[in-house]
């Protein structure tokens, strides 16, 4: 599985890096350690890709599954 | 648990609110468009703390103590106070520096601008669109894989500075010591004497802090998301700011409309402009507006706490280096601050980029 590694990046960046991802694969990761980043992303794919991915929490560090 | 402030209704609900508290706070004594503004409060801070001496911009603003300290309460409530930092710090201070330099040839931050827009000031335009094309070049570095690096989980007593600073200067506000007839300075006329009565400008900062800090407000936010993601989101809590203090103050009779002779504002449309484009790209760089910088550091972060004592240090500096500007218009010495941050945000924004890839 690719993974996208934006924790500790400020914002936008987690959801630039995001959108960029989308254009290269599929099917990826995305693993973020801020509640802010995690709204954002799922924001995002929600409102411009219509998608709800899962996505798990533990130890402060959060694993987005994006699926297109 | 939905976090409701973060839901489309709640960021609107938190827009109306701040501008309602901003309107009603010039009415409690705060100056003229100025209910709420992060950059000329800090300046006014600096200045009651002796480190520039333009004797009319000086008073320790409860408002800004309040965002930290509100914005602390709320997220150690919601269990999201989370200390951390190590993202390049020296980088942030000067962003902070340079961003407050513009703010200052402008006079206002981008709060501010939407403040003096609902209370009428045309000048406030000229400051609007520098503050949208300093995020479209901001925006544009982030696209092109600008960051300024990883930030780190850090023990619980770095998150805990910034805050206990802010609590130090609200005792110092409180209590008002003089040390040897110097600091604390507190202007006698001017726009650093006008001010709503300390309890009500602290609550009313406290109130802002939190909710902001549960809905993640930020104005440079709202215009970079539309940019980079065309996400509407915090920009709907933006316009709501902009139409409750518009409508407050037309019941206030605080709105006059004009471009001459608005209230700590100059007419030059131009450094207006070139002002803002230099704090629209230094905030969008350094991840937000000045008003979430604080709150991001009553968060814990000491990245954002690094960016507003660098934006204090810049208060400092323009007014001792005759860098801000004043109602009678910009310094001569303004333009070639500007320019030289200009220069140092492409120089930044062109050399901290690491290309896209998957780990």
């Amino acid at each position: 599985m690719k993974k996208v590694d934006a924790r500790g990046l400020s914002c936008p960046t987690p959801l630039v890096m995001t959108i960029e991802a989308m254009k290269h694969e599929d099917v990826f990761d995305v693993l973020i350690d801020d509640e802010v980043a995690k709204e954002n992303i799922l924001r995002m794919l929600k409102g411009k890709f219509n998608m709800s991915p899962i996505f798990e929490e533990k130890n402060g560090e959060i694993i987005i599954h994006v699926k297109k | 648990m939905t976090n409701f402030f973060a839901s489309k209704k709640g960021i609107i609900l938190v827009g109306a609110i701040i501008g309602l508290i901003a309107a009603f706070l010039q009415f409690m004594g705060n100056p003229p468009n100025m209910g709420v503004c992060v950059a000329c409060f800090e300046r006014d801070i600096a200045g009651a703390l002796g480190l520039h001496r333009a004797a009319v911009v000086q008073y320790l603003r409860p408002e800004v103590i309040g965002f930290v300290l509100g914005s602390l309460v709320a997220s150690l409530m919601a269990k999201e106070y989370s200390p951390r930092g190590g993202s390049a710090p020296i980088i942030r201070f000067f962003l902070g520096i340079f961003a407050m330099i513009g703010a200052l040839v402008f006079l206002g931050c981008p709060w501010r601008t939407l403040l003096r827009l609902a209370g009428g000031d045309g000048n406030a335009i000229w400051g609007l669109l520098g503050l949208i094309v300093g995020t479209v070049i901001g925006g544009q570095f982030i696209k092109n894989g600008f960051s300024l690096g990883r930030a780190y989980k850090s023990k619980k007593a770095s998150g805990w500075v910034f805050p206990a600073f802010m609590f130090g200067l609200l005792l110092l506000a409180i209590f008002t010591p003089k040390f040897g007839g110097n600091a604390i300075y507190s202007s006698v006329k001017g726009p650093g004497a006008m001010y709503a009565p300390l309890w009500i400008s602290l609550a009313a900062g406290l109130l802002i802090g939190g909710i902001a800090q549960r809905s993640r407000f930020c104005t440079m936010g709202a215009i970079r998301d539309i940019f980079v993601a065309r996400d509407f989101h915090l920009f709907s809590g933006v316009i709501s700011l902009l139409i409750f203090a518009f409508v407050a103050n037309l019941f206030l009779g605080q709105f006059n409309p004009g471009f001459v002779g608005q209230p700590i504002a100059h007419t030059d449309g131009l450094w207006n402009f070139f002002g803002m484009v230099l704090s629209g790209t230094a905030f969008v760089m350094a991840g937000g507006c000045p008003g979430r910088q604080l709150i991001l550091a009553g968060e814990g972060d000491s990245d954002s706490a690094i960016f507003v004592m660098g934006m204090i240090t810049g208060a400092g500096i323009a007014h001792n280096f005759m860098l801000a500007s004043s109602p009678k218009g910009v310094t001569a010495y303004a333009p070639y601050a500007v320019v030289i941050g200009l220069l140092f945000v492409v120089g930044i924004g062109i050399s901290m980029r690491s290309k896209f890839k998957f780990v």
